[in-house]
């Protein structure tokens, strides 16, 4: 009984908790199915009212609170079957943010611990870097939570946390072991940040281009219908999403540079095209792609949005795939 | 660049539909050869070759990735090439070991540089003169615009000193603004285009400085015997790579003297054998004849002299060994360099006495730090000098005339050579630990193992450009936050005369990108300000927001 061996408990139990959030998303959503399927502009209006709450805060004005009179449609035909359905759909969603809530708690702990029993500060390898990851990307979601009421994200939020703790503490697992010389390094410290930072930012965008895509396609048939009827519109959703690969975007050319002063001190040489070199530098080349596709008639809109999410999978591919294909100077998975 | 100009117009919210067609598209080049050739610039230096060339760029790398790479890992590429026989030459030809400096790697960074310079030169122009054009005109109709709020004056003030107090708080709003006609217009966020063209610049800048890192640059590496030393000379490196306008000379004469060598694995039951400590101790002098100093060289720091970086990228083990000849003479003395094949240091090498008399010698095989051996063969258990030991066959042959040629010194040549057998036919394998050794069958001589040392293989390299290099991405950086998080926004001010007699302020707001919010808010603060004066009663607030 140690604290490393704690560490690993509470990240099982986050994942556990993680996924009766998630469930209880999906049962927020399957009550939500059963709300009548058209869009009313009513329910539109409603909509832009919370989601001009978001962007007030995503600016950081001091004024979110201002709009938070704004209630719901009252106009709408209340049939005791929709309030039952309003209210159900209710229940499930805070059960849901309240159990990431806990599950986040655990991962905050877990990670924290790692630490701790690490003597370091718990970015070391993949698993640590993943955990972390995820604890900005969860906490980020809870801001938004918080700030905007952002419930939309829970489903896809929790599904990620679930499977990125959960990949960690079953396959990328490694147990506790001091920095190898060549991560003896502040650039190192400074790096690892970054990219998590980013990464995190990169995630929740991505998620948001990919919510931005489903539904979009069903604005353009014209049956928002269920979960996607509960979503800001597209327009707005393609807005927020480029909101967080904005601010992910300048960190990550920073993350890429932080490595590059690392490798020039590690290795004598700040570029060496290593595999992580490269892909670093290949997903930086996609999300300039994406900002120019947003101002470029023609791929505004859907097209940017699936370059946007290309781009996660490059940063993702170069967190896992990378450290478990091939081999380079970067492989410090340590599986 | 016209996609950019027209967004600039249009209400950022107003995402225009996303299958635009682009007017371009249609220009066919019916137009002489000047004209055609206007109308390839005009397509090379579009938006959409940009985001084409910037999608090639990432595509190409990918290879660069999953296939060996010449100069990263040429041994992985020449074992890919004897995998496999048909692909190899074919991925040759095509330069797929060496991705980053093939032909159509280049090419396409090339020409997104020049894209790039083709962009940037009109935009900086055009930026020249927004920068020197006042705020336009204020639209007649301000409630059309996205964000706009009124409120009836409170005061008994004049016009011209509601105008004054809106002035100065736009101008402490760092807006600039201008009076006309009895309206007020300001705009903000010139940085916006600024922060784009520094970053756009700076690519520029950082390519320059890659190149001529490239161009003048040299790296180069050598093996050095813990207790020897290494002298900066081109004769001394093992290996050596320069830029094309590399000149001897650059090389600055210092000496480095080898003196300790201390290193820790992990003995723990995690990573078991994971390196945890490097320090080479040395002693520098910067010229012959200054006097020397002691540093300390460690993973992550470096050593810099006279404007060469010294890494320590490797190390590795040598035992040392006396060989005899047949006459009893010794033919070779010293440490060999072994080099490492796994994790643990089971390391291969070679131990040549080309002088043996009457039959030259030559023994190759194993060395091991901590040795085990069993039917897997001899092999290292953890990579520190804890129980060594040295696994040879031995060959041997008539003298070989001196050709003057080099030769791999970590490889046999075993032309000429035989190997040596025993009294059963059996090749002869020897096992030496420290301190013991091995007369040859037949009086053919001796090996003697008298230690084992270590060698550490140090980088000494330059990168002249590299200041212009983390100047250019610190600029980057700097101008991609302005580019992306500065709001341009236009904000134009009316007082109206009401049909009652009272006086409605009228402010209207647009933000020309849409990267931030909170335009509305701002918009009816600015209105309250203007309306009430200082300390006032609240408005009657008219607010709108037109999305
Ligand atoms: C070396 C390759 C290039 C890279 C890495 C790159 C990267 C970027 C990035 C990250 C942005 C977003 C910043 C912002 O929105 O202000 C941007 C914007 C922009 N780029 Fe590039 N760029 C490159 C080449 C080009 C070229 C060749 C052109 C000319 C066609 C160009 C024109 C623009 C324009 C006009 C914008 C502003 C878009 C806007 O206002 O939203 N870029 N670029």
């Amino acid at each position: 009984m140690n604290l490393e061996y704690y560490s690993s408990a509470a990240l099982v139990t986050s994942v556990v908790i993680y996924l009766l959030a998630m469930t209880a998303h999906a049962a927020e959503w399957a009550a939500a199915r059963r709300t009548p399927a058209t869009a009313e502009p009513a329910e539109l209006a409603a909509e832009a009212v919370e989601t001009r709450k978001f962007a007030a805060v995503a600016a950081g004005s001091p004024k979110s609170g201002s709009a938070t009179t704004a209630s719901g449609p009252v106009d709408r035909e209340d049939t005791n079957q929709t309030r039952l359905a309003d209210l159900k759909i209710e229940l499930w969603g805070r059960v849901g943010v309240a159990l990431t809530v806990i599950g986040f708690g655990c991962s905050v702990v877990g990670v924290v611990l790692r630490g701790l029993a690490a003597g370091r500060p718990p970015w070391g390898n993949m698993y640590e870097f993943t955990i972390t990851a995820m604890v900005l990307v969860v906490a980020a979601y809870l801001v938004l939570v918080w700030r905007t009421g952002a419930r939309w994200l829970g489903l896809p939020v929790t599904l990620l946390a679930a499977v990125g703790n959960g990949l960690s503490v079953t396959v990328f697992y490694v147990a506790i072991a001091p920095l190898v010389p060549a991560l003896h390094s502040v650039w190192f410290v400074i790096h690892i940040v970054a990219a998590a930072v980013s990464g995190a930012a990169f995630t929740i965008g991505g998620l948001m281009s990919a919510l931005f895509l489903a539904r979009q396609r069903a604005e353009r048939r014209g049956s928002v219908t269920g979960y996607l009827k509960r979503l800001p519109t597209a327009r707005k959703l393609d807005l927020y999403a480029y909101r967080f690969l904005a601010f992910a975007f300048p960190l990550w050319t920073f993350t890429v540079a932080a490595g590059a002063i690392w490798a020039e001190y590690a290795w004598g040489r700040y570029w060496g095209w290593d595999p992580k070199e490269t892909w670093a530098l290949v997903t930086w080349v996609v999300y300039a792609c994406y900002l120019h596709a947003r101002s470029t008639a023609g791929w505004r809109g859907t097209r940017a949005a699936v370059v946007a999410l290309i781009g996660l999978a490059s940063f993702w591919f170069n967190f896992v795939g990378i450290n478990l294909l091939v081999s380079g100077l970067h492989s410090y998975a340590g599986i | 660049m016209t996609d950019v100009e027209t967004k600039a117009e249009v209400s950022p919210e107003a995402l225009p539909p996303d299958e635009g067609s682009d007017p371009r598209k249609r220009l066919a080049p019916a137009l002489g050869f000047r004209g055609g050739l206007r109308w390839l610039w005009a397509q090379l230096t579009s938006m959409r070759t940009a985001l084409v060339l910037l999608f090639a760029l990432a595509v190409a790398a990918i290879p660069g990735s999953l296939i060996p790479q010449r100069d990263v890992s040429p041994i992985a590429v020449a074992d890919f090439i004897a995998d496999h026989p048909l692909l190899g030459p074919v991925y040759a030809a095509v330069g797929l070991f060496d991705v980053f400096s093939s032909a159509w790697f280049s090419a396409i960074y090339l020409l997104l540089f020049v894209s790039l310079v083709g962009c940037i030169v009109p935009r900086v122009l055009v930026y020249a003169r927004a920068l020197r054009t006042p705020p336009p005109r204020t639209p007649r109709n301000l409630s059309r615009l996205p964000a706009y709020a009124t409120a009836t004056l409170q005061t008994d003030e004049t016009d011209d000193v509601v105008r004054q107090r809106t002035v100065t708080e736009l101008r402490r709003q760092r807006y600039r603004v201008i009076e006309r006609d009895g309206t007020v217009a300001a705009e903000r966020g010139y940085l916006r285009e600024a922060g784009n063209l520094v970053f756009h610049l700076s690519l520029l800048f950082l390519l320059v400085g890659v190149a001529v890192g490239g161009l003048f640059g040299f790296r180069g590496s050598s093996v050095v015997m813990v207790g020897q030393g290494f002298a900066n000379n081109i004769t001394q490196y093992d290996d050596l790579s320069t830029g094309a306008w590399f000149s001897d000379d650059q090389l600055p004469p210092f000496t480095i003297a080898v003196n300790r060598f201390r290193v820790a694995f992990e003995t723990g039951p995690v990573q078991t054998g994971a390196a945890r400590l490097f320090e080479l101790e040395t002693e520098v002098t910067d010229r012959p004849g200054d006097q020397p100093y002691a540093k300390t060289i460690e993973v992550n720091k470096p050593l810099t002299v006279d404007g060469a970086t010294v890494h320590l990228i490797g190390h590795g083990y040598a035992p040392v060994v006396r060989v005899r000849d047949g006459n009893g003479d010794v033919a070779f003395s010293g440490p060999v360099v072994f080099l490492p094949q796994d994790g643990n240091f089971t390391s291969a090498g070679v131990i040549k006495a080309p002088d043996g008399r009457p039959e030259r010698l030559a023994f190759e095989g194993i060395f091991a730090p901590t040795a085990r051996v069993d039917d897997r063969g001899p092999r290292s258990l953890f990579p520190d000098l804890i129980d060594p030991a040295l696994y040879v066959n031995v060959w041997s042959g008539p003298p070989k005339t001196e050709t003057g040629e080099p030769e791999n010194v970590y490889s046999l040549d075993t032309a000429g050579l035989t190997p040596l057998k025993d009294a059963d036919g059996q090749p002869v394998r020897i096992l030496l630990k420290p301190g013991t050794s091995y007369q040859l069958p037949g009086g053919k001589g001796s090996l003697e193992m008298t230690g084992a040392t270590r060698w550490v293989k140090l980088q000494i390299s330059d990168t002249p450009g590299i200041a212009v290099v983390l100047g250019s991405i610190g600029a980057a950086v700097l101008g991609l936050c302005l580019s992306l998080f500065v709001r341009p926004r236009r904000v134009w001010v009316r007082i109206r005369e009401e049909a009652g007699g009272s006086r409605l302020v009228e402010v209207g707001g647009l933000d020309r990108a849409d990267a931030r919010a909170g335009l509305s808010e701002d918009v009816a603060d600015l209105v309250q300000t203007v309306a009430l004066g200082a300390g006032a009663a609240a408005p009657d607030r008219g607010e709108k927001e037109n999305q």
